[in-house]
């Protein structure tokens, strides 16, 4: 019972320490310079694109390489609906669209296993890509689209928010059945099936709420772009730059691809400043370390350390 | 009283007939064993009760009600659960959360926490595993994995239970233990249906035995009358000239 009662005591730290961490973000604006916020904005964007990847990818084993759809089917929302609609409803309908391409998505291709769902995802942002191009030029006439401002500290808010409620529906997800069916399907899918876990309907379910918070994401980082298009809102980009951040972070633990996803989107922002015409090679050179040597991510890392000690005792080979 | 009853099932694999019209029936409270040559066709005829796979003809029966058709987490809601010839277990997740999984998603009307965590519990002490719960599952032996995909599927609270070669690779000690196993899942009222090899272990639990053949059933009945049926012997020692 010793162990129960120290893992309470030390979850207890971790919560106050979360809250503490989220006290100072909230009350960031008021004292930071405003690159500061802009750069932490962009640091969350990544954060909530990571996380809510890997509540559905992470579990399962399924790499979804959607995240640039769900993520574009935000902004274009924000861009069509983002005049006549005031920004919270925006900022829902953008994660509801997503939302349901995602079941619909989800319905229609779950049943694809390891490469080929992949490889269909991929296709996806390809195909809403140049389907919207196509309708942008040939129904509406143009190619971009304009995007309403809104104030820089009410995006950061936002993306906080957004962070905030994400975090919290992770936690509670790989708390739940729901959890315990995810890892169930990434061990051994047919094994869940026959023990009454109806996979179908937890894949779609957790890959449409992974969606939603991408959504709601492209909803209100469209604003601070002013001008969109098919090729910058559905970027392939914002496909791979989850999945890299995740492994670079870890999995196994919620705050893996968080620190990820955080010092990812820093090291990419300081070498993109330092080092202009090198920045990519540096940027790709970790990249490679981190899949070689870290195959747990960062948080393995650290548990790995704190557990050396432990792990000698008990050497088991 | 009939518990499970196939009517002309039948299954292709492109032109093949891994099942060609194969009638059976299982009554409740039996232990019945489903025997045959490798590539006959036992656990094609598994699958398809347990809706891995769906038939191309044929129905099959559980308690009156057709499960053909239905979904494999429904069959197992149903009532039927099974354990797999080479074991699928969740090797990541501890030994209680496999066991959990079924209690929490296998039974048919569903359990609150409290509930599937003690029928995990009970499951889990059933077969002797209660000890090893906190294991990754992946770290038990096989034989001990085994016995896990048991308690896994006993926690969805079954009326029948299918039992893939639960003998296979086992030592003699352990095959001893593992069939006062299936005995004591049968005392619990509980049918079983079990396709195995070993030969002696079969023929001594099992009220009734159907032979299958290249898909075709060639033989039903008891122990005694399989091991003196004619077409049985030919088939599995080669016909004599």
């Amino acid at each position: 019972m010793d162990i129960s009662t120290l893992t309470s005591k030390r979850s207890l730290i971790s919560e106050s320490i979360i809250l503490i961490i989220f006290i100072l973000l909230a009350i960031l604006p008021l004292y930071a310079p405003r690159y500061t916020v802009i750069l932490l904005t962009s640091i969350f964007m990544y954060v909530v694109l990571t996380v809510s990847w890997v509540i559905f990818s992470g579990p399962t084993g399924y790499i979804s390489l959607a995240p640039a759809a769900f993520f574009g089917v935000g902004i274009y929302t924000s861009a069509i609906l983002g005049k006549i609609l005031p920004l919270p409803i925006v900022i829902c309908f953008g994660a509801l669209a997503s939302f349901c391409l995602a079941l619909l998505v989800g319905a229609l291709t779950l049943r694809l296993r390891g490469i080929y769902f992949a490889i269909f995802t991929f296709g996806l942002v390809e195909f809403i890509r140049h389907l919207l191009l196509f309708l942008e030029l040939t129904v509406t006439g143009r190619r971009g689209r304009l995007v309403i401002l809104v104030d820089q500290t009410i995006v950061y808010y936002v993306m906080l928010a957004i962070f905030a409620i994400l975090l919290l529906t992770s936690y509670f997800i790989r708390r739940s059945k729901l959890g315990l069916a995810l890892q169930s399907i990434g061990q051994n899918e047919d094994a869940a099936a026959h023990t009454g876990v109806n996979v179908t309907m937890v894949k779609v379910i957790t890959f449409a709420i992974s969606a939603f918070f991408m959504g709601a994401t492209g909803a209100i980082m469209a604003t601070r772009w002013t001008y969109i298009d098919p090729y910058t809102a559905f970027n392939p980009l914002y496909s791979f730059m989850p999945v890299l951040m995740a492994i670079f972070g870890g999995m196994g633990q919620l705050f893996g691809p968080v620190i990820g996803a955080a010092i990812f989107t820093y090291l990419e922002e300081v070498l993109l400043t330092r080092f202009p015409y090198y920045y990519m090679l540096i940027f790709g050179i970790i990249l490679v370390v981190a899949i070689l040597y870290l195959p747990g991510g960062l948080v393995g890392l650290a548990q790995k350390w704190r557990k050396g000690d432990l792990a000698e005792q008990h050497a088991n080979p | 009283m009939r518990i499970l009853e196939g009517k002309g099932v039948t299954k292709y694999f492109g032109g093949l007939a891994a099942i060609s019209n194969v009638d059976f029936e299982v009554d409740r409270g039996e232990i019945v064993g489903l025997i045959g040559p490798n590539g006959a066709g036992k656990t094609t005829l598994f699958n398809l009760i347990s809706a891995a796979l769906s038939l191309n003809s044929g129905e099959i029966r559980f308690k009156g009600e057709k499960i053909s058709g239905l979904k494999p987490h429904q069959v197992c809601r149903a009532g039927v659960a099974r354990t797999f010839q080479s074991v699928k277990i969740f090797g990541n997740i501890p030994v209680f959360g496999n066991v959990l999984l079924g209690a929490l998603f296998g039974t048919s009307t569903g359990m609150s926490s409290p509930d599937a965590t003690r029928e995990a519990m009970e499951s889990l002490e059933f077969v002797g595993l209660s000890a090893a719960r906190a294991t990754p599952a992946k770290d038990l032996t096989l034989a001990n994995q085994k016995r896990l995909e048991v308690a896994r599927a006993l926690a969805t609270k079954p009326e029948l239970l299918l039992l893939d070669e639960l003998i296979a690779g086992l030592n003699p000690a352990e095959t001893t233990e593992a069939m006062e196993l299936v005995t004591k899942i049968r005392d619990k009222g509980i049918t079983i249906f079990m396709i195995e090899h070993v030969m002696k272990a079969i023929m001594s639990i099992c009220d009734r035995i159907i032979v299958l053949h290249h898909g075709e059933k060639i033989a039903e009945g008891t122990p005694q009358e399989i091991t003196s049926n004619q077409t049985v012997i030919e088939v599995y020692l080669g016909k004599s000239s």
